[in-house]
């Protein structure tokens, strides 16, 4: 029987309207996905780190400890939130509510597969970096509020360190838009029916990588919370949920920059035999391991040196990469 | 009276200010204190506080018999304690003028380097840890295991040993322990292209080793730096080859020595050292002589009254007994020289004017171990 003959689920069509039912939907869907997916991360993270390091990881909780981070979760809810007392109150307070609605939004656009993707808008991509740019907001409110000098230190890197990376980002990013003329996620995919943007961009797909592991501040680049350097960073003082969502958030904005990564270059849902579902998702975990790998096997760059790289070598190399391929495409 | 408060803040301003690096930190290596004003972060001054975990271990030398102090000088730094064990037990048979059977010599100096090398791999994981990369520090723990095990079999404990005795050593060896430290051995030697893979020629590590915290060579002689560090610094001094004790004249092993003087150095320098001392530990095991394991000493000694200077290299450095006796069951006073207060209060000299992330590799490359400084 199909669901959507049901009369109760025709009559909330019929009382919102399509646009709405699918928003409304979507948004469910996505606040049910964004937790799971993060817990489901949280425990692949420590699996794989396990394994790299010739141990087997979480084992108790569940097969092979896959409810460890349901466990954790539980944990930090019963903890108590506590607030220094030199803390500024309120944006201490707001700043982890902050920082998990880019991580939400992002989902509206990201095309899961041909007919799943709440929102088609036509300017999707300008929409996820706009929206991930608000993420440093938040890590510089909570490190400022916190009053900690570890947490003040690590949210003055995030600030130098996103808007740094954020210039090569975009830059690589605009080498497809020149090449598919549109931000639209699903046009960008569609026209990768034939050969992924990674044959025709590799450059391009290089920085984005690069890019992307320090925006989301992901070991070589996590300097914003260097364990052995600012204890943690700006979430020095957090605890309990608050803590939480701040790692929440974490690992949504690896699942959206590896989205971003399929859909830009390695062809969104496209694939054979399966349907794109599958195809998307395995490429986003393959590219999420990725992420995870680099992690656990390179040390931290510093500061000075992270800073001299973005801006001496991933800016030019990421605006001439963009040069030549605008002159490619427009000119000849 | 202990005076926290050393570093004067008159210059504390809008961009100075005050960072309290420990006593609990991540990377501060146990309770190691680091006050430093930075100007964003840069070090304006550093000054290490040490006194957390002072034990006392010299005044209570002076309530109990010699061989009481056994146990704790393996306390005293707790990664290599057998090397202390083997330092305290020479100190006192020089003053009482004791003869140690050949074997018990081989023996120590087997057990001594074999903890070297434990020390060595904890050391560099940890400072490798520091520097960002958390997967070599597990590798050198597996690595250290095996050797754990090993000192297990003969001494009984893995971390806080009280094997060596006056006049030669508590258990003997056996084949299997021959054995297996041969095993070790060869996969400790396969296991160092991985290091060198991981580690030494990963360009983050370079990047992030070579030229930073440069100890010159005056600046370490000026301080009494010993050791690895030292070795790091192009001094060629180990009191293993200097003023050789035991029966260390006896192999043919090299001092490795590095000109350079920063952080990639004093690192090189202790992966060369676990390196010799592997070949240390073949030589002994091919040239094993047989014999008894402990001279006929009396169960509690009473030493002659008089005093003697006893040093001895450590995983750290050069480390001192001085021990004095007048002549009763109890000593009446142990000094002990470690090296890593010396080696730690460089960090005053190099550390201004270095981002916070190079202190705390350069602090994770002098390998430091704070109890060891407070005894």
């Amino acid at each position: 029987m199909n669901i959507t003959q049901l009369p109760i689920i025709k009559e909330i069509y019929g009382f919102l309207g399509r646009d709405l039912t699918a928003a409304v939907t979507g948004i469910l869907i996505i606040l049910v996905f964004v937790p799971l997916n993060s817990a489901f991360l949280v425990w692949l993270e420590r699996k794989v780190a396990g394994h790299i390091q010739l141990r087997p990881g979480p084992m108790e909780v569940g097969p092979h400890g896959i409810l460890q981070t349901l466990i954790d979760a539980v944990k930090l809810m019963g903890k108590e939130m506590i607030t220094p007392k030199l803390a500024d109150k309120f944006l201490f307070w707001l700043a982890p509510i902050i920082i998990i609605i880019p991580a939400i939004v992002c989902f509206v656009v990201i095309p899961f597969s041909p007919m799943m993707q709440v929102r088609e808008m036509n300017v999707g991509i300008l929409l996820i970096f706009s929206f991930s740019s608000l993420t440093v907001l938040s890590i510089l409110m909570g490190g400022w509020a916190s009053n900690n000098k570890y947490a003040l230190i690590g949210a003055v890197r995030a600030v130098a360190q996103n808007v740094a990376y954020e210039i090569p980002l975009l830059l690589s990013t605009m080498s497809i838009i020149i090449m598919t003329n549109s931000f639209k996620m699903s046009e960008i995919t569609a026209a990768q029916s034939g050969v992924w943007f990674i044959f025709y961009q590799p450059v391009a797909a290089i920085i984005f990588f690069i890019s992307t592991t320090a925006e989301t501040n992901r070991a070589p680049f996590d300097l914003v919370e260097a364990e052995s350097e600012l204890v943690s960073g700006f979430h020095t003082e957090y605890t309990g949920m608050r803590f939480a969502l701040f790692f929440l958030a974490e690992y949504t904005n690896m699942f959206i920059a590896a989205s971003m990564g399929a859909v830009l270059f390695f062809g969104g849902w496209h694939g054979p035999f399966f349907p794109g579902l599958i195809w998307f998702m395995v490429k986003v975990y393959i590219l999420i391991f990725v992420i995870i790998w680099v992690r656990w096997t390179f040390p931290r760059l510093r500061f000075d040196q992270l800073m001299n790289f973005a801006w001496k070598f991933m800016i030019p190399a990421a605006l001439l990469n963009l040069m030549v391929t605008a002159v490619l495409l427009k000119v000849l | 009276m202990l005076n926290i408060k050393t570093i004067d803040d008159t210059t504390i301003n809008e961009r100075v200010y005050q960072l309290n690096l420990g006593p609990q930190h991540p990377s501060t290596h146990g309770v190691l204190h680091l006050l430093m004003k930075l100007d964003g972060e840069v070090v304006v001054e550093a000054e290490p506080i040490v006194g957390y975990s002072h034990r006392g271990h010299e005044k209570m030398a002076e309530n109990r018999i010699w061989e009481q102090f056994l146990p704790n000088t393996s306390r005293i730094d707790y990664l290599s304690g057998l090397i202390y064990n083997h330092g305290y037990c020479m100190a006192v048979e020089k003053l009482c003028g004791i003869e140690v059977p050949e074997r018990a010599e081989y023996i120590r100096v087997i057990t001594s380097e074999l903890n070297r090398i434990s020390s060595h791999l904890l050391g560099i994981m940890a400072f490798v840890m520091d520097i960002g990369a958390f997967t070599p520090f597990l590798y050198g723990w597996d690595d250290r295991e095996h050797v754990l095990d090993l000192l297990e079999r003969v001494a009984g404990s893995r971390l806080t040993y009280c094997y060596n005795r006056f006049g030669g050593v508590r258990n003997d060896i056996d084949r299997e322990f021959c054995d297996g430290t041969r095993r070790f051995i060869d996969r400790l030697r396969g296991r160092f292209s991985d290091y060198h893979n991981l580690i030494t020629e990963n360009i983050i590590f370079i990047k992030r080793t070579r030229g930073i915290g440069i100890i010159t060579e005056d600046t370490a002689l000026d301080f009494g730096v010993t050791g690895p560090t030292l070795r790091g610094s192009g001094v060629g001094y180990d009191v293993r080859k200097n003023e050789p004790y035991s029966v260390y004249p006896e192999f043919d092993f090299e001092i490795p020595v590095r000109k350079e003087g920063d952080v990639m150095a004093r690192y090189q320098v202790r992966m060369a050292e676990m390196e010799q001392s592997m070949n240390i530990i073949e030589q002994a095991l091919d040239g094993l002589p047989q014999g008894p394991i402990r001279s006929k000493v009396p169960l509690f000694i009473d030493p002659p009254a008089g005093d003697c200077y006893f040093a001895f290299e450590s995983a750290r450095g050069a480390v001192g007994y001085y021990i004095v006796s007048d002549g009763t069951r109890i000593p009446y006073r142990i000094k002990v020289r470690t090296p890593s207060f010396s080696n730690l209060f460089v960090l005053t000299r190099i550390l201004p004017g270095n981002f916070i992330a190079d202190c705390i590799a350069t602090l994770g490359s002098i390998d430091v171990v704070v109890p060891e400084i407070d005894r």
